[in-house]
């Protein structure tokens, strides 16, 4: 009854829509104020000449964005955009197998499980990615137990390159690839997988065809997630990468606080925001369009 | 031999619950078969042994002679229509139906052919390319019998496939389901705890109780002849009259001495001696009500009672008479209601007839299974 009533309130009427406006006011005002205008800001500062002072100077330049065209710039935005691919992708094939037991155990247990995930945000991020300096340093006990097996040599460094920066990656964000796809586990119909083995299917095929289609909307929050904030990584590669494994983040604070050059610093993060933004712009477009295609029921 | 699918003492048991307790039964071919009884009886784990989806911790299940007891799910000839449907929602009607067919990698044309003869037959022509979530509850039913029936199982297993459908709904699904059983054939076990479903149904109904089955028969078998009080008092209603045997009558008949009510007749179908215990199932629409007492005739029981309740319930009124220290309920059909005489009323106190073959002895009663009546100590 009451949700009947409910819904009547609700305007059928496309006209008028201030309710929803009302409704949506408070995070417009907020993503405007601190996500809007300051992204537009540090687009116009790209624009604008440093000052000897460390500050933004007068008038209205192009010098920042043609200065860009440095050769070492296409590689480490490069290296920035396949570290950060690579850790969603490892990050989610990680993540969907731990999510789906996860939400197949009894609740007492997942509960704890669930804990242990968290867990490691106790700790502070930039202790634990300290602590994977000890682990992967030259005398650690990782070090150690591969030259022991003979699978790496004794010049070969864990630590200070590519490789080092992805696994930290991965550990940081793997996390926060599990949470939302347990979570759209957690109401994924275990019935539908009844119902495809009854119909035929084996295990790997429902898994694939069934379970993945149903966390859908897990994996694509999975994605933004995991993809954008590694996208701006700063610590990590400033800790456990080396000189030749730099990401954009890294530049950034380079331009920033060494060089004092904030319109140079300004336009990579506005590059950064553009390759975050485009696609994430685009896949709205498009849903926009295939919400207004379909025909009302 | 010679049954279609036979369960062997399959027993499963969940840590301490005992799912499923030594059940043997055997289905023939194309009959409906119905697993009846509450929620808990493990008619739900035995289903799930016959799709495949669990292994019974001991004996065997034979389809057709040969013995799958180990057989994935994914390998068995058998498919289920599922409470509450379980269609891909990310899938069309036809995606739903067809996916059986895609698993076993029939050519494209065939399984086109085959998707389109089943969506004709199921009338869901109108709604093939239209997802789950915009069809209705009936139409989703029929997308999942469908989905399971173009694979051509030998045996299609219905979990409650009507519980999530509103009454009128389910009445017209029963004669629908009725209508498919009859044009494809193959054998139907429906599991459901509606015993309106499993009586309108079943060819024979398997009555389950506490993991074990406690009466496999044809409806009217359960109905007029319960072996046990379960039984019984589960399907439909009725009355229980304990007593003991004091003498028998003739070689048919015996007389009962039931506490606070006196001497009643029986027939004895048990071959009951004096002294011997009873518990008597009477069924409320055995009965019937006199204003005044009618003139005694062999066979039947007279007694008085009085009315504490009475429920109009259209084609017939249901009425709680004390009787002695017995409430017994009685159901009275009424043809004409409003010509026939003064309807009997609240606190009447009228006489209360029943033949001595009404009465049907019980191999097995508990005390317990009283509680199982709809109508129990109050009508409300």
């Amino acid at each position: 009854m009451s949700g009947e009533k409910n819904r009547k309130k609700v305007p059928r009427d496309p006209s008028s829509r201030w309710p929803e406006i009302l409704l949506s006011a408070p995070s417009l005002l907020w993503l405007s104020v601190f996500f809007v205008i300051p992204t537009i800001i540090v687009g116009m500062i790209a624009f604008k000449p440093p000052s000897i002072y460390g500050g933004i100077g007068e008038g209205w330049t192009l010098d920042t964005i043609r200065s860009l065209a440095q050769p070492s710039y296409p590689q480490i935005i490069w290296r920035t955009l396949w570290l950060s691919a690579l850790t969603t992708a490892l990050s989610i094939l990680l993540a969907v197998p731990v999510s789906y037991w996860l939400a197949t155990i009894p609740p007492r247990r997942r509960n704890l499980m669930l804990l242990l995930v968290i867990l490691p945000f106790w700790t502070n991020f930039l202790i634990r990615i300290f602590a994977w300096k000890t682990i992967l340093h030259p005398e650690g006990w990782i070090k150690n137990g591969l030259m022991a097996l003979g699978i790496v040599g004794k010049d070969v460094s864990l630590l200070y390159n590519e490789g080092a920066i992805l696994l930290v990656l991965v550990y940081t964000y793997l996390p926060f690839a599990i949470l939302p796809i347990y979570a759209a586990a957690d109401k994924f119909d275990f019935n539908l997988m009844s119902a495809a083995l009854d119909l035929g299917a084996n295990k790997l095929r429902a898994f694939w065809s069934i379970f993945l289609p149903g966390i859908r909307v897990g994996l694509i929050t999975a994605v933004l997630v995991v993809f954008i904030p590694a996208l701006g990584s700063y610590a990590i590669p400033e800790i456990v990468g080396g000189p030749n494994s730099e990401m954009i983040g890294n530049r950034i604070a380079q331009r920033t606080f060494s060089d004092r050059n904030l319109p140079h610093a300004s336009a990579l993060a506005a590059i950064l925001a553009a390759v975050v933004l485009t696609p994430v712009v685009v896949m709205q477009l498009r849903q926009i369009a295939s919400t207004h295609r379909r025909p009302s029921a | 031999m010679g049954d279609f699918i036979e369960l062997q003492n399959v027993s499963k048991r969940f840590d301490d619950l005992v799912a499923v307790n030594n059940v043997s039964l055997s289905l023939k071919q194309g009959e409906v078969f119905s697993l009846l009884g509450p929620s808990g009886c493990g008619k739900t784990t035995l289903l799930r042994i016959l799709a495949g989806f669990q292994m019974p911790d001991s004996g065997s299940v034979l389809l057709n002679g040969q013995d799958i007891t180990r057989l994935p799910a994914n390998k068995r000839a058998v498919n289920t229509v599922f409470q509450n449907y379980a269609l891909f929602p990310h899938m069309t009607v036809w995606e739903n139906i067809a996916f059986g067919l895609r698993m076993s990698r029939k050519p494209s044309q065939e399984i086109r052919k085959e998707v389109g003869e089943m969506i004709e037959l199921m009338e869901l022509g109108d709604h093939a390319h239209k997802k789950p979530h915009m069809i209705s509850g009936g139409q989703k039913q029929r997308v999942a019998i469908a989905r399971a029936l173009v694979n051509k199982p030998q045996l299609l297993l219905l979990d409650e496939p009507l519980a999530a459908l509103d009454l009128k709904l389910r009445q017209r699904m029963l004669i629908e389901l009725d209508s498919i059983h009859d044009e494809v054939g193959i054998t139907f076990l429906y599991i459901t705890h509606d015993q309106g479903e499993a009586m309108s149904l079943s060819d024979r109904i398997g009555v389950m109780n506490l993991g074990r089955i406690e009466q496999i028969g044809t409806p009217a078998e359960i109905y007029e002849a319960p072996q046990s009080s379960f039984v019984a008092a589960f399907i439909g209603d009725t009355n229980f009259l304990n007593g003991r045997v004091c003498e028998t009558v003739s070689a048919e008949y015996c007389r009962i001495d039931v506490e606070s009510i006196g001497r009643v007749i029986a027939w004895n179908d048990k071959n009951l001696k004096p002294g011997d215990s009873v518990n008597l199932s009477v069924r409320p629409e055995k009965f019937r009500l006199f204003r005044n007492r009618p003139p005694d005739s062999e066979h039947r029981n007279l007694v008085q009672a009085k009315v504490v309740d009475l429920i109009y319930m259209g084609s017939s009124t249901k009425y709680r008479l004390e009787c002695g220290d017995y409430i017994l309920i009685v159901e009275q059909q009424h043809g004409r209601y409003l010509l026939d005489e003064k309807p009997i009323t609240w606190d009447e106190t009228i006489w209360l007839g029943w033949h001595a073959e009404d009465g049907y002895m019980l191999q097995r009663y508990e005390e317990k299974d009283e509680a199982l009546m709809a109508l129990g100590e109050d009508m409300t």
